[in-house]
């Protein structure tokens, strides 16, 4: 694994957004995440309000990393979809690209295939701007980003956050 | 690893509270989730077993302020301490930017404090990690206690490197928050340099 830095810039983050909107609104979808796989949430569209998107992004990538887990042990790379079934609400979540994660929330008014297929065309996509991303990242970092928020930051500054 | 978004302007840290079973890493989080004011804080969640046995992790997001325009959220997880949890301790590593070390330092704990030590070591060099290269420090928790070890034989025996260390009793909170600020501060200072 790579140990540098997961970088969102505004340009990936309206494409990704505008990506995930459409996927909501075509898999009749209630609410949509990204969430990285430490955990992290990228972007959420639909009904975000309803959620506690943060906690729901922290056990989406531990439950990813558990069944990971268990792929690993009967030989498997991973379990790339997982999908809980509810009363009502149902959860489809998948890998995208190998490293982010997407969550598909819907209930009775879309179904399981139809999220399905929808996601299957959405994740090329959403692969396609994460990898731009990577390599973006990747050449500011070569470059020396100048513009990185923490380069001047001070004792103080840290000391502040916990006052 | 930390998540830089410059969409949102949020910087997103993860802190792994590493240590043996029962030597107070939820109640760590416990104490800066209580202290902690509604609006710097997300729900804490707790996956534990019926008798409070942290099963698989608990997490805490805190939202502190923001530097320089960039709004801060650390996010602090838990490790199951006992013995057979380790693939879920494994799993909880995965990303980290930064390691609390809580220690018991109750005598008959040490060696509990010792093999911890070195699961958590193995497991970061698994992941591709080296504790020495970490933000990371070192908590002697339960100092209240009657039967603790020194600090100076604590200190010899699970900071030989030096790293910044704090007594603790988190069930009082004493040194929760100091251990916690200096983790933070690392790891900021580490994201600083890493430019």
């Amino acid at each position: 694994m790579t140990n540098s830095n997961m970088v969102m810039y505004e340009e990936e983050f309206q494409e990704l957004n505008r990506v995930i909107e459409r996927l909501l609104r075509e898999a009749n979808a209630k609410v949509i995440f990204l969430v990285d796989k430490n955990g992290q949430l990228i972007s959420g569209v639909g009904e975000t309000d309803r959620f506690d998107t943060t906690s729901l992004a922290s056990l989406t990538a531990g439950n990813i990393a558990a069944t990971g887990g268990l792929a690993k042990l009967i030989g498997e790379k991973e379990f790339s979809i997982l999908f809980h079934e509810g009363e009502k609400d149902n959860l489809h979540i998948s890998i995208v690209g190998g490293r982010v994660i997407l969550v598909v929330l819907f209930d009775n008014r879309s179904s399981l295939g139809l999220v399905r297929l929808r996601v299957k065309k959405s994740s090329e996509e959403l692969s396609t701007i994460f990898e731009r991303l990577v390599k973006k990242s990747d050449d500011k970092e070569k470059k020396g980003g100048g513009e990185f928020p923490f380069a001047e930051i001070t004792d103080d500054d840290i000391d502040n956050l916990f006052s | 690893m930390s998540f830089i978004n410059y969409a949102s302007r949020e910087i997103n840290c993860k802190i792994v509270y590493y240590g043996p079973g029962l030597c107070g890493k939820t109640t760590n989080l416990q104490f800066v989730y209580q202290k902690t004011a509604p609006e710097a804080k997300g729900k804490m969640i707790s996956l534990a077993t019926e008798t409070e046995r942290t099963l698989f992790f608990d997490f805490l997001p805190l939202a502190l302020g923001e530097i320089h325009g960039f709004r801060t959220r650390f996010h602090l997880y838990t490790v199951p301490g006992q013995v057979f949890y380790d693939a879920s301790r494994k799993l909880i590593l995965k990303g980290v930017d930064g390691v609390v070390f809580v220690a018991d330092s109750q005598e008959e704990r040490a060696d509990a404090n010792i093999e911890s030590l070195d699961n958590l070591r193995f497991n970061l060099i698994e992941q591709g990690y080296d504790l020495d290269k970490l933000p990371y420090v070192v908590q002697y928790n339960k100092r209240d206690l009657p039967n603790v070890i020194s600090i100076e034989e604590l200190r010899r025996d699970l900071n030989p490197t030096n790293v910044p260390d704090f007594e603790a009793c988190a069930t009082t909170g004493e040194g929760v928050f100091e251990t916690l600020k200096a983790v933070a501060k690392l790891i900021l200072m580490d994201l600083k340099k890493s430019r």
